[in-house]
């Protein structure tokens, strides 16, 4: 480890963060920070180990430039860009830019696009950037990216955007833990639910008997016992072993974003997360939605936002007080928050609110048809999750995805049984107004699919030529994920055809929330409106449902497919050829 | 002599099921070790039980060694060993092959052996074991756990066990039918989630021919601690 270098620069701490923040984030000492800006058309960045004290344990990181976050890079769209890359790993490395459109070749996917990058020799990616917004770059090789490889990446537009601010702040969120990713994803495969400490226990059912009477209570649980599944099952990975940082910071230190009242700032909401969704609100302020995975969405303001892994959003908030707000983004299972402060002084630090009640998922995320087990039963079988399922407006976006799925040919891929797969979603419907697990009738305006409709009209763009779907599959008991109930090492590439356009389905036949990320392509979202698709790179398909989105195949080359979440991704994962 | 050969042809399994899944991450070569029950019963000879097994292998392959036993301090009381081949067949369930080793004070016994282990629906943790050895007997070997959870770490484990053979065995002590029966309850702290010491009660109990070779009704208490890694 002689080239390990300390992470540079300290950001001054106040004490005060301590003081009024009772978190787990165990840290007294001072932390990393000062993520570099780099601006231009060339850019050096260098790979190496990093000592860094994140959470009050000395630990080694795989970092970009020495820092975690890595630097930024602000790139100007239809600038060529060259971007030097050494990896002074002992290990091939390797980055990705995710979201950003290119040649197959400077994709960065080890074994897809090239060989990676070897120890201590250096891959100059070059291309012409023909998109801007929000969006970042990480490690494709291994566990690298769980361990401090990811940086945000700003592209400045040509034209000027139909929104102002003041004040611009990349909010990037990220899951840290001093385990060896390897050590964890052990402990996942001989006990996969090894972190999850918001089990069910005899109290629950106890409770639920006073409730409900015994009779209820057990043919409530009975559905999932029979299946052996967990109703607490939110995430693999908790707050047990991660301390959630934003830029870098963990709740102590916090990262803080400076603000004068009355100023506008936009903030780049960034998920860089091996991991955990988080869930982004700052109390006391709306955040109105200008972007989302870069592109331009007509502006919906709104008082909490789920980021998937790999999602980016941008908000602008506009506080109206002369005080500090926190920058809240609890994980999904709330077990613990990534924080920072929106202040108009580094002294003055927010309190963080509440974490909001553990999640439970229900019927609905085993994707059950609610309406019809109401009829079978005989008698209501109340739902947990009340999802406002008769309002006229979700009624008549579900009736444009069903006419949808009549519409194109669909080839049929192969389809596997067995092992891999432990659960079938007997009946997915359609949720995009489904703020989804944990987020459901809390109180506040939560951005949901469905409120994400493209700034720009998509009215031209060709229809599609024909369908593939695509069954996320997997074995939470032995952790395994795969897609069609075929892991990647025994799939077969899926083809595109140069120059049509496709309809991707998903049905989420797992009790988990998959972040889906298809390389080189974009994905336009179907939210409702056909006029108005939403240009994305990474799309949360939710337990139990399906999610349609269209693709126009239009760069040759090989791409990766795969779910974002770093544990899943070895299995839930395809090769994508384009010819 | 055949113990080596089958050993030989599991491993060449194992070996297969390596190369299909080279060059994917998402699989390595894992272990584990687990001692289920590691405890000193209250009986009159103050009894040392251990039950757990280990695995090597893949999601889908492995090689298990199962083991269970009793000792005192006078030595080794009377054990039995299994090493199978395990394949998962279904979501939830394994299917296994190889042989068994049982082994007490005067003697000992192989037996051929196929079993099947998983996770029964409402989450009851069960293994199944039909063994033969080359004295036309038949055994059947049933083992089934549940673990309730008072808190997050405070957890209270009934399990069941119960043998069956098709003949009499009376240097091993066993005889036809229902052999003997053992229900436990056990109340484990999970300080980590590798160590749980416990405490719990056991009650054993043999039947027909059995009872007559070994006459035993107990109840006792136990202690011992939980762990793998």
């Amino acid at each position: 480890m002689q080239r390990r270098t300390f992470v540079k620069g300290l950001a001054a701490t106040s004490l005060l963060a301590l003081s009024t923040s009772t978190i787990e984030a165990k840290s007294t000492h001072k932390s990393i920070s000062n993520t570099d800006t780099l601006r231009g058309k060339e850019f050096f960045l260098t790979i190496d180990y990093t000592s860094v004290n994140l959470t009050g344990e000395e630990a080694v990181a795989t970092t970009v430039n020495g820092q975690i976050s890595g630097p930024t890079l602000i790139w100007q769209e239809g600038d060529t860009i060259t971007l030097h890359v050494t990896n002074r790993l002992e290990k091939s490395s390797s980055i990705h830019w995710h979201g950003i459109i290119l040649p197959t070749d400077m994709d960065g996917v080890p074994g897809i696009s090239f060989d990676g990058i070897a120890p201590n020799t250096t891959f100059t990616y070059t291309f012409t950037v023909r998109q801007h917004g929000t969006y970042w770059y990480h490690s494709h090789s291994g566990f690298q990216e769980q361990t401090g490889l990811y940086g945000a990446i700003v592209i400045l537009p040509k034209k000027k955007e139909p929104f102002s601010y003041d004040k611009d702040y990349v909010i990037q969120l990220s899951d840290w833990s001093d385990e060896k990713p390897t050590s964890i994803y052990k402990k996942l495969k001989q006990m996969s639910d090894y972190y999850n400490f918001s089990q069910r226990t005899v109290g629950d059912f106890i409770d639920e008997i006073k409730k409900k009477g015994l009779g209820k209570a057990f043919e409530d649980r009975s559905m999932w016992n029979r299946m052996r599944m967990s109703d607490r099952d939110i995430s693999d990975i908790t707050a047990y072993t991660y301390t959630y940082l934003m830029n870098g910071q963990n709740p102590a230190t916090q990262f803080k974003a400076l603000f004068k009242k009355g100023q506008k700032i936009r903030l780049r909401l960034v998920n860089s997360a091996a991991m955990t969704f988080f869930d982004v609100r700052i109390p006391g302020l709306k955040m109105t939605v200008v972007a989302a995975d870069g592109n331009h969405v007509k502006p919906v303001t709104v008082d909490e936002i789920r980021l998937g892994v790999a999602e980016t959003y941008d908000v602008i908030v506009q506080p109206k007080e002369n005080k500090a707000y926190a920058i809240f983004a609890q994980n999904m299972g709330h077990t613990g928050y990534a924080m920072g402060s929106l202040t108009p002084s580094t002294t003055l630090l927010a309190s963080p609110p509440k974490l909001d009640p553990i999640p439970k998922l229900s019927m609905v995320d085993m994707g059950m048809d609610m309406g019809r087990m109401k009829k079978k039963k005989g008698k209501s079988m109340k739902c947990s999750s009340t999802m406002n399922m008769s309002n006229k407006k979700a009624m008549k976006k579900y009736k444009f995805q069903a006419m949808e799925d009549q519409k194109y040919p669909i080839t049929k891929l192969p389809m596997a049984t067995g092992p891999q797969s432990t659960m079938k979603a007997v009946s997915p419907k359609y949720r995009l107004d489904d703020p989804g697990v944990g987020l459901r009738n809390n109180g506040r305006k939560v951005l949901t699919y469905a409120d994400l409709k493209n700034r720009y009209s998509t009215r031209h763009d060709k229809k599609p030529d024909r369908e593939i779907i695509l069954h996320l599959t997997g074995n939470m008991e032995r952790y395994m994920w795969s897609i069609n109930g075929i892991k990647y090492t025994d799939s077969q590439p899926l083809q595109f055809h140069y120059g049509e356009r496709l309809r991707i389905t998903f049905i989420n036949d797992t009790m988990m929330n998959h972040p889906m990320h298809l390389h080189g392509l974009w994905s336009d979202l179907e939210t409702g409106d056909d006029n108005h698709l939403v240009r994305k790179h990474t799309v949360i398909v939710q337990p139990g449902s399906k999610i349609s989105y269209r693709v126009t195949v239009d760069v040759k080359g090989a791409w990766a497919y795969h779910c974002h979440l770093l544990y899943h991704m070895g299995g839930m994962f395809r090769k994508v050829v384009v010819a | 002599m055949k113990l080596k050969n089958t050993l030989l042809s599991i491993l060449a399994i194992i070996a297969l099921g390596q190369t299909a899944y080279a060059g994917g991450g998402d699989d390595p070569l894992l272990t584990m070790l687990k001692l289920d029950q590691f405890e000193i019963r209250n009986a009159s000879e103050n009894l040392q039980v251990w039950e757990g097994s280990f695995w090597i292998g893949h999601d889908i392959n492995k090689l298990y060694v199962y083991s269970t036993g009793e000792a005192t301090k006078n030595g080794l009381e009377s054990s039995q060993n299994e090493l199978v081949y395990s394949r998962a067949i279904a979501p939830f369930w394994d299917a296994q092959a190889g042989l068994s080793y049982d082994k007490n004070a005067n003697t000992s016994r192989t037996w051929a052996e196929v079993a099947i282990a998983g996770l029964a629906p409402y989450y009851f943790e069960t293994r199944a074991a039909l063994l033969f050895n080359n004295e036309g007997n038949i055994g059947l070997r049933l083992d089934a756990e549940y673990d309730a959870l008072l808190t997050q770490k405070l957890i209270l484990t009934p399990s069941f066990e119960a043998d069956f053979y098709t003949k009499d065995d009376p240097q091993m002590q066993i005889g036809s039918g229902l052999a003997n029966v053992e229900a436990g309850l056990r109340l484990r702290y999970e300080i980590v989630r590798e160590v749980a010491p416990y405490v719990g009660v056991v009650w054993e109990k043999t039947f027909g021919n059995t009872a007559d070779y070994n006459p035993v009704n107990e109840t006792n208490f136990v202690a011992g601690v939980k762990f793998w890694f």
